[in-house]
């Protein structure tokens, strides 16, 4: 038996059928354990990616990791699970390293691909600059996967939702107060990025980026010395010591290209650079390059695609 | 305050990246190695800052061999008062966490903090198993931490956001960006490193879960497409017909 634990707190996301497609891939019976207030005509189509039950615990809000993980082990105990999936998001990032204690079951962190034949499975190692096969010799493993690591696919039709609850005990984190953007893309789930370095000069100068990024809904991003000195906030950040991401496109304007810059972006599927330097460090990483100032191109990038999206309707 | 903060070693930034005995190991030929990133401005920081303010005692724990001494120093160099370095390879995540978990278990700590991550295996297990072997709170990925007596007041990210939550001591707080400013070791800190204690404590027995088998180097990336700035349309349409992104 698979478990999945889904996060539908917010409601669902791309990760969740990731995540719920992948256990339908390892070819075993998939039950799926989430929280939160979920319509349950939404859980149900879970069974479309694969499920074939969801548990669903609503009086768990998802705050405190060490509740979910008394939640999942007494769900994973009562199905019988060998293999618990995670997204690797940042509840994936809590939850999963305390599950693996409490099971004693060996955990792949950050997952990129399905099992190898011979059970291993792959992860990136060194930011990204190389990757390596983990292989779990406990009994029953746990896998969290990395977003954006498969497609997800439909294999089924709505399946039953089951409510419980009384298994994950107290809460000791309390939430004094959440904030949360209105309307922004957060940035791990993008599957479109613009992002943007300190060759903008001037914070004034990121109007350009977000209609660029708004012409292709995209989220947007920066190099780290932008969100040190104030130009952009901290969640921005991509990078080594930032945010890692790997979208189908990053857009990078203005940035050299630095190893820990890259660090963060070279799992990103198609990379452009725009840089008025032809020997930006950057172009080795890229798809598509221009060289030509950004002041110049943006605009010009942006209107091209305005004229694509409505020649596309 | 007792705080214990995990500091792990790292190959610094700029290493290449190689591996031996048939891509079965980590090429630490010419490799410096530095204090995780997050582990040192982060981590290590805010607990001198912590101790500074309210008072209290920083003490450094290490899972690793004697050459990670190097390492260890700095650590101190920067302010730590102790070290103690549990003398066994790191194999994984858990053996790494059971160590540490059952070193502070015996020695009574009000806060344990990690870095977010090691940037070589990239892992952020090693703070939730602690937590886990601990049966105590776990903050992951706070970019704030205040102390008030008792009470631990933080910052962390969330799924599309921010929130400031509290939580008791004892609990364990995996570091991020924004909880510190990095600190430049200074002569004297450097010179008073040298004598501070550090204790070398046997491991005890527990089996890894998981091990790598082998590593793999990505595919190399095809040559860059050059388009011309003025030609936009022309890169649209590429991403649109060759690679299928928009
Ligand atoms: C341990 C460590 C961790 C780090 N972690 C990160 C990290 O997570 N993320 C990160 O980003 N950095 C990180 N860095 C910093 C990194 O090394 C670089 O310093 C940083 O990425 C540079 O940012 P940048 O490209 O925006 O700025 P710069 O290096 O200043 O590059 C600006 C670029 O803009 C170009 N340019 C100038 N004017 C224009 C114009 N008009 N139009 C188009 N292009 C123009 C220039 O040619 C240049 O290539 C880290 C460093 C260390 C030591
Ligand atoms: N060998 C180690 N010794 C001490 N602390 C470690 C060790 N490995 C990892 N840690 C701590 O655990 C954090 C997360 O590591 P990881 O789970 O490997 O990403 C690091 O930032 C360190 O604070």
């Amino acid at each position: 038996m698979v478990l999945v634990y889904v996060n539908s707190a917010n409601g669902l996301s791309k990760s969740t059928f990731e995540t719920v497609t992948y256990g339908k891939k390892l070819g075993d019976q998939v039950v799926v354990i989430t929280n939160g207030n979920a319509s349950s005509d939404a859980l149900a189509s879970l069974g479309e990616y694969g499920a074939s039950k969801v548990i669903v615990d609503r009086s768990v809000d998802g705050e405190d990791a060490q509740q979910l993980t008394r939640l999942i082990a007494s769900a994973a105990q009562a199905i019988g699970a060998s293999t618990v999936i995670f997204s690797h998001d940042l509840i994936g990032k809590a939850v999963a390293p305390r599950l693996s204690v409490r099971l004693n079951a060996g955990l792949v962190s950050g997952a990129v691909a399905l099992p190898e034949a011979d059970g291993s499975i792959k992860v990136n190692v060194f930011s990204g600059k190389a990757m390596g096969l983990v292989k779990v010799n406990s009994s029953s493993k746990i896998i969290s996967l990395l977003p954006n690591s498969i497609q997800p696919e439909k294999s089924g039709s709505a399946c039953a939702v089951e409510e419980t609850s009384g298994n994950a005990g107290s809460a000791a984190i309390k939430v004094v107060s959440t904030k949360k953007p209105e309307g922004e893309i957060p940035l791990p789930e993008a599957e479109l990025v613009v992002s943007a370095g300190r060759g903008l000069k001037g914070p004034e100068n990121w109007g350009m980026i977000e209609d660029l990024a708004k012409s292709l809904g995209a989220a947007t991003a920066c190099s780290r010395p932008v969100a040190d000195i104030g130009w952009r906030p901290h969640h921005e950040h991509v990078g080594q010591t930032g945010v890692a991401i790997r979208p189908n496109l990053y857009i990078a304007v203005g940035i050299s290209g630095a190893i820990q810059h890259l660090a963060g972006v070279n799992g990103s599927k198609v990379i452009v650079v725009v840089n008025t330097d032809s020997e930006a460090p950057f172009f080795k990483a890229a798809d598509y390059g221009v060289v030509g100032d950004a002041f110049e191109v943006v605009p010009k990038l942006t209107a091209a695609i305005n004229k694509f999206k409505a020649s596309h309707h | 305050m007792k705080i214990l903060v995990c500091i792990s070693k790292s190959p610094d930034t700029t290493s290449k990246i190689a591996f031996t005995d048939g891509n079965t190991k980590f090429d630490e030929n010419g490799v410096q190695y530095i204090v995780n990133p997050y582990d040192e401005w982060y981590a290590l920081v805010r607990a001198l800052e912590i101790k500074e303010a309210g008072g209290g005692q920083v003490t450094i724990v290490t899972v690793g061999a004697a050459a990670d001494e190097a390492v260890i120093r700095k650590a101190l160099a920067i302010g730590a008062d102790e070290a103690v370095r549990i003398d066994a390879d790191p194999k994984d995540a858990y053996y790494t966490a059971m160590q540490i978990a059952n070193y502070a278990k015996s020695n009574g700590f009000d806060l344990v903090l990690t870095g977010k991550e090691t940037i070589n295996y990239n892992g952020s297990q090693v703070g939730g198993m602690i937590a886990e072997a601990m049966d105590l709170p776990f903050v992951s990925l706070a970019t704030k931490l205040d102390v008030n007596g008792t009470t631990l007041t933080l910052e962390r990210e969330i799924i599309g956001g921010v929130q400031v939550v509290e939580v008791s001591t004892p609990a364990v707080v995996s570091c991020a960006k924004g909880m510190a400013e990095q600190r430049i070791p200074n002569m004297r800190g450097i010179m008073a490193a040298r004598t501070k204690p550090l204790q070398v404590v046997a491991p005890f027995a527990v089996e890894e879960l998981t091990n790598f088998v082998t590593y793999t180097m990505p595919n190399a990336k095809s040559a860059v497409k050059m388009i011309n700035p003025d030609n936009m349309d022309e890169l649209v349409e590429l991403l649109h017909n060759e690679a299928k992104v928009i």
